[in-house]
């Protein structure tokens, strides 16, 4: 399937390297989750890896900065071999690294988070001194701007991601790893992140980028490396490569990458919300009055950047969280106070994938059995009166596990061993089989492998066309604008605007996601 | 960021155990040596004295019928992420439920006082427990806090109705009359005496199948029944708890009272059983001693089982240590079992990661 | 089995018989919870006891139980290994005390400060009350505010007819006297907790108390150092507590626990040991009020001899003391 690449193609005028992995392994009890990988990063070029989920991608680059050991193999940085034990050690053979959750302390200030762990000896102020001098130069050098007495807390995710940058720079980095850097960005702030990288490339500096959206590999790196099961399947100049490609050699089979649906054919509406206010424990409003319909037989994407209130309104048409204003109806009818409680809309048919499946969906501690009745405890079929049945439970999950092609089939498998992907499916073979007449979906595909995606995208498609009503809520543009009829975004707990998937683009919803006001009809 | 470790259950539940209790052997041998008295010799005669006599697993019975009470009373309550430690006082109210329905309803035969005499412990302790329970589901107070407060005030309010209510009039102890002879639980020689069995005199008494009865109980309620699924959702993961639909508060309410009933249930053990009256801390710190109990046995009963049998005998083999060595007192008894608690409780890690390791590593050569 | 009964039949016959000799005696001590180092009671019984050792170089074995099983327990162990006397220290034991005497009438006990009545049982307990009855007396005659404390350990009526002995002697030497009372709590720790006692001290100092008595233990350090800080008077309880801070300690309530041990040990060892109640009064020395260089500047002639004559007509029976554990009540 790999046919015309070669594992690795080495230039015949080899450029200096920045950094090489000899023969990486690593174990995790009985997940193999490196096998002897070979990776060389050119200096002064952006390298992206991209991977499956469990691929093995954020193992390697764990072991790169000493949060594991290998259990064999060997690191070269810039030619010279170096054991690598802790985060410490790398940073000491300048290796920087980006963490998609930020490691910042936000109460502090700029300055203060970029010397933290790195004072400079016991007086602060010397420190400080050293530390300001230093942003002021890499604001020369890159342009990388930055208030070095701005509290952290207060400045928007792109800047924020900035100090971890700064913070890398600061201590003399000059690899830079970034894990999936732009989960969390804005279009506009991402293409942002980008141009800063090819200036850093530009100066000498490497990067190596983590990520498993083919269109930012595209867009960015000089070459790429692909991984599947552990194993680096190719590295490729990004010019010679393409997405299918690449996506091809990800799953080690050809990908739909369209999910191909005919034009709904919407219904009544089988769920409205009205003027919708949604408060935190703190009594901000998380959603402010949001207003929306969605009928039998369509599918109505929620797009917007993560924290913006979609999770809030989820969680609340589904239940889970109380009204501080607005109502909610279900197939015409609002509903009370009490008849908002979870377990009483399942019963009605409004059911719920959530976003966080570790946290929400699933109980990861549980045998896979039993996460797949969460919800649904009380159903007659897992048994009468307070006993539960455990043939019932288990057969009934085999059964489900069968229809969705869980992997592996192991009903009393703990529900954390299995990957992702197929914890999704467990949720959704749970949620979907039950014939839902609403269904609201949360992130679907976080986390989930290429393969799996496709599979769930083409269930979704299918439950609309059986005449289910569904809210998809994704940070993934690309998934919005693939699955969505109608298109919702969402900014600090407003509705912005409303789109048809064809009379949009990216752009568009980027300018609405930031919260710009709506362009002129 | 640790690696999560992969083992057998076998390791998990059986091997990892043993190897803490063998440290604290270990290290215990080292304080023994330290006073010098020879630690092979010490060990010998703890078990001799746990196992070897007829007497001695009579007290070591006895011993674990305490714990095995108190841990299934802290586990129950770990099922539901609730960390109970007001097994003492919930005991102590057991202790007066037992008593009052021992000394009020003594007109009543013994088949029918003794179980009412058993359900008055469980629900007194049950009582004790509803209060922490509702306040951490409904105000959020935390749980530990509470219990702790409430073991105070079990002890005190104890003492004021030992000393002002209910004491035997004229007693220097404070302490109930001696209950009814219908509200005599059976002792175990008793019993085998009247099987044509003769074993020595020891407090082991009929609770000791009543604690396995519930041993059984509790495995079921946790892994069979509608109301476990919905404890262990709330304790493993409250999110998937709301987001089921669980009622979070009534369940944390419920799973309160059913471990404070079961640490009630220690009074029928003590003060039906052994005591024949209600007298001042006759709980003997056996509740904290369940929180150690709980989390050695993996909140199982068949692991609290086996720890319990584990307590029984550092508590029998220990005493009869230091009968036999007058060097060996009382306080470097409870310094052994200290240890065992230590390595077996708060350092499980300690073996559980390099095990792990070690596994891995032989697979891995294995191929 | 019906060996079993036989070897223990045939144990007990040679242990009556190892009695029968007379002189191998074999005494053993079981102590109460507090431990035998409790500073106080199970400590007085273990000073009487190594005493004993070092005078009659006889050699003798204890125990210290962890929880109320093991009194039986230790009881049976040793009777059973042929121990006798066997020593069981304090109140709670009666119980236990009686089962295993009944189980070894060969066998010899002693309890300490219970009544149990059986024919190898000796019950040694002490008129506390009328010790404590001399002590309120010095105290309400030492006071020049006319306010004594009293500061009691666990409230248990042990404790309280300590106090109403007090609270009677103060009333006598001082028909308006006024006694402060405190417990220091409900639970065993109150036995232990000297920062307590001092708290509870100064807090009747501060409300005019100049002269306390406690029954308290170790908790009792703490009410003796507090008064002494504050340059006031304490009284100490159980064994002579004067010379812990000479000059400041008006005397000490004295219950010679010390005693009743050695007098038990040395009875056995001559054949002379008798079952039955020992009631230690102030006829009988079992109790009184300590007078030393510690605290003779302290106790004026006329203090000294009002409580001699207090106690001369307590033991002619002129002066009732009432007993706290008589009726659970104080006049």
């Amino acid at each position: 399937m790999t046919s015309n690449v070669s594992p690795v193609s080495l230039d015949r005028a080899t450029p200096p390297l920045a950094i090489e992995l000899v023969g990486i392994d690593k174990r995790f009890g009985d997940v193999h989750a490196n096998k002897g990988v070979d990776l060389t990063v050119r200096k002064g070029s952006i390298h992206g890896i991209v991977g499956e989920n469990g691929a093995g991608k954020s193992t390697l680059m764990s072991i790169l900065y000493g949060f594991y050991e290998a259990d064999r193999g060997e690191i070269r940085v810039g030619g010279v071999a170096r054991r690598i034990r802790s985060p410490g050690e790398a940073i000491a053979a300048g290796i920087g690294m980006v963490h998609q959750h930020f490691m910042l302390v936000e109460p502090l200030s700029v300055i203060d988070n970029v010397m933290l762990g790195a004072e400079g000896g016991p007086r602060l102020a010397a420190g400080a001194r050293q530390v300001r001098a230093r942003l002021a130069q890499l604001a020369a050098d890159y342009g990388l701007a930055l208030d070095p007495d701005a509290i952290v807390g207060d400045l928007p995710v792109g800047l924020q991601q900035r100090v971890e940058i700064v913070k890398a720079l600061v201590r003399g980095a000059d690899v830079l790893v970034l894990d999936e850097p732009t989960a969390v960005l804005t279009p506009d702030e991402a293409d942002g992140l980008f141009r800063l990288l090819r200036i850093l490339a530009d100066e000498g500096k490497t990067v190596i980028l983590i990520t498993h959206k083919l269109r930012e590999i595209m867009a960015i790196t000089d070459r790429v490396s692909v991984m599947r099961r552990g194993e680096m399947v190719a590295t490729l100049d990004t010019a010679a490569t393409s997405p299918a490609q690449l996506a091809e050699l990800m799953v080690g089979r050809r990908v739909l990458l369209r999910v191909e649906k005919a034009p709904a054919a919407p219904g009544p509406v089988v769920l409205a919300a009205e003027n919708v206010v949604v408060r935190d424990a703190r009594g901000t409003a998380r959603v402010d009055g949001v207003s929306l319909t969605i009928r039998a037989g369509e599918i109505v994407g929620i797009a917007g950047i993560a924290g913006n209130g979609q999770s809030e309104l989820l969680e609340a048409l589904a239940g889970m969280r109380p009204l501080a204003g607005g109502t909610v109806a279900l197939e015409g009818r609002a509903l009370s106070p009490a008849e908002r409680d979870p377990a009483a809309l399942r019963r009605r048919g409004l059911l719920h994938v959530p976003e966080d499946r570790m946290r929400t969906g699933l109980v990861p501690a549980f045998e896979a059995c039993e996460s797949a009745m969460l919800g649904f405890q009380d159903e007659r079929r897992y048994g009468a009166g307070a006993l539960l049945d455990r043939g019932a439970i288990v057969s009934d999950a085999l059964e489900r596990m069968e229809a969705y092609d869980v992997r592996p089939r192991a009903p009393l498998l703990k529900t954390s061993k299995f990957s992702g992907g197929n914890q999704q499916k467990i949720v959704l073979a749970r949620e979907i089989e039950r014939g839902p007449k609403v269904l609201l979906v949360g992130q679907p595909t976080r986390g989930v492998d290429i393969g799996a995606i496709e599979f769930i995208h083409r269930r979704l498609v299918a439950l609309r066309d059986q005449g289910v009503g569904v809210l998809l809520v994704s940070v993934e543009l690309e998934e919005i604008m693939a699955l969505a009829d109608r298109i919702l975004v969402m900014c600090g707990g407003r509705i912005t605007g409303e789109r048809l998937p064809g009379e949009t683009d990216e752009r568009d919803l980027g300018l609405l996601m930031a919260g710009v006001a709506e362009r002129a009809a | 960021m640790s690696a999560p470790i992969e083992m057998r259950r076998w390791a998990d539940y059986v091997l990892v155990p043993a190897l803490a209790v063998a440290a604290a052997f270990v290290v215990a041998g080292l304080v023994v040596l330290a006073i010098g008295e020879n630690p092979l010799e010490a060990t010998a005669l703890l078990l001799r004295g746990a196992l070897g006599t007829g007497e001695g697993v009579g007290f070591t019975l006895y011993y674990a019928t305490n714990f095995i009470f108190t841990g299934l009373a802290v586990a129950v309550a770990f099922h539901a992420g609730l960390f109970n430690i007001g097994g003492e006082g919930q005991a102590t109210l057991g202790g007066l439920g037992a008593a009052l329905a021992c000394l009020h309803l003594d007109f009543l035969p013994g088949w029918l006082l003794v179980p009412l005499g058993a359900l008055g412990a469980a629900l007194f302790g049950a009582l004790w427990a509803l209060v922490p329970g509702y306040l951490q589901a409904r105000r959020g107070s935390h749980i530990v806090i509470t219990t702790i407060m409430f073991n105070m005030l079990a002890s005190a309010l104890l003492v004021y109705l030992l000393v002002n209510v209910m004491g035997k009039p004229g007693s220097m102890q404070p302490e109930t009359p001696t209950f009814a002879s219908a509200a005599h639980v059976p002792f175990a020689h008793e019993v085998l005496a009247r099987l044509g069995v003769t074993v020595p005199t020891t407090p082991l008494n009929a609770s000791f199948l009543l604690a396995l009865a519930c041993c059984y109980g509790v495995w079921l309620l946790i892994w069979r029944t509608r109301l476990g699924y919905a404890i262990r959702t709330v304790g493993a993961n409250p999110a998937a708890a709301a987001y089921a639909g669980i009622p979070i508060s009534r369940v944390t309410i419920v799973a309160m009272m059913i471990s404070g009933a079961l640490a009630g249930l220690l009074a029928v053990n003590e003060v039906m059983g052994v005591q024949e009256r209600l007298l001042l801390e006759f709980t003997g710190g056996y509740g904290f001693i369940g929180i150690a109990v709980a989390l050695m046995g993996r909140s199982h009963p068949v692991g609290i089982v086996l720890a319990s049998l584990l307590f029984g005998v550092l508590y029998q083999g220990g005493t009869e240590l230091a009968f036999d060595k007058p060097t060996i007192t009382r306080d470097m008894i409870v310094t052994i079992s200290g240890l065992a608690i230590l390595f077996a409780g708060a350092l499980d890690g300690l073996f559980r990661a390099p095990l792990g390791r070690f596994f891995a590593a032989r697979r891995k050569a294995g191929g | 089995m019906r060996s079993t009964i036989l070897g223990l039949a045939a144990g007990l016959f040679l242990g009556g018989a190892a009695l029968a000799q007379g002189q191998a005696v074999k005494p053993a001590i079981v102590y109460d919870l507090g431990g035998k180092f409790d500073k106080s009671f199970n400590e007085g019984v273990y000073t009487g006891a190594e005493q004993f050792k070092k005078d009659a170089g006889v050699e003798y074995r204890d125990f210290e139980i962890q929880n109320d099983a093991q009194r039986e327990q230790a009881l049976r162990r040793f009777a059973r290994d042929g121990y006798s006397p066997i020593v069981a220290v304090g109140f709670s034991q009666a119980s236990a005390v009686e089962k295993v005497a009944k189980e070894f009438p060969n066998a010899k006990f002693t309890i300490i400060d219970m009544v149990v009545d059986a024919p190898n049982v000796q019950s040694i307990v002490f008129k506390e009350h009328e010790g404590s009855f001399l002590v309120g007396l010095l105290a309400a005659k030492a006071s020049k505010t006319g306010k004594v404390g009293f500061v009691g350990g666990m409230d248990i009526p042990l404790i309280r007819k300590f106090a109403c002995g007090y609270v009677q002697g103060v009333k006598y030497a001082n028909p308006q006297g006024e006694v402060l009372q405190n417990m220091t709590g409900t639970t065993g720790a109150a036995w232990t907790d000297p920062v307590k006692g001092g708290e509870l001290a100064k807090a009747q100092i501060d409300r005019g108390a100049d002269v306390i008595y406690h029954a308290a233990g170790g908790t009792g350090i703490g009410v003796l150092r507090a008064a002494a800080d504050a340059g006031k008077l304490g009284i100490g309880v159980d064994s002579n507590q004067n010379m812990l801070h000479p000059g400041k300690v008006l005397t000490s309530m004295l219950k010679r626990v010390d005693v009743a041990t050695v007098d038990s040990f040395k009875a056995a060892k001559d054949g002379t040991w008798k079952p039955g109640v020992t009631v230690l009064g102030l006829k009988e020395n079992g109790v009184g009020w300590a007078l030393d260089d510690n605290n003779r500047s302290l106790i004026t002639p006329d203090m000294k001899s009002a409580a001699d004559k207090a106690a001369a007509d307590i033991v002619s029976g002129a002066i009732q003391v009432h007993d706290y554990m008589a009726d659970q009540k104080c006049p």
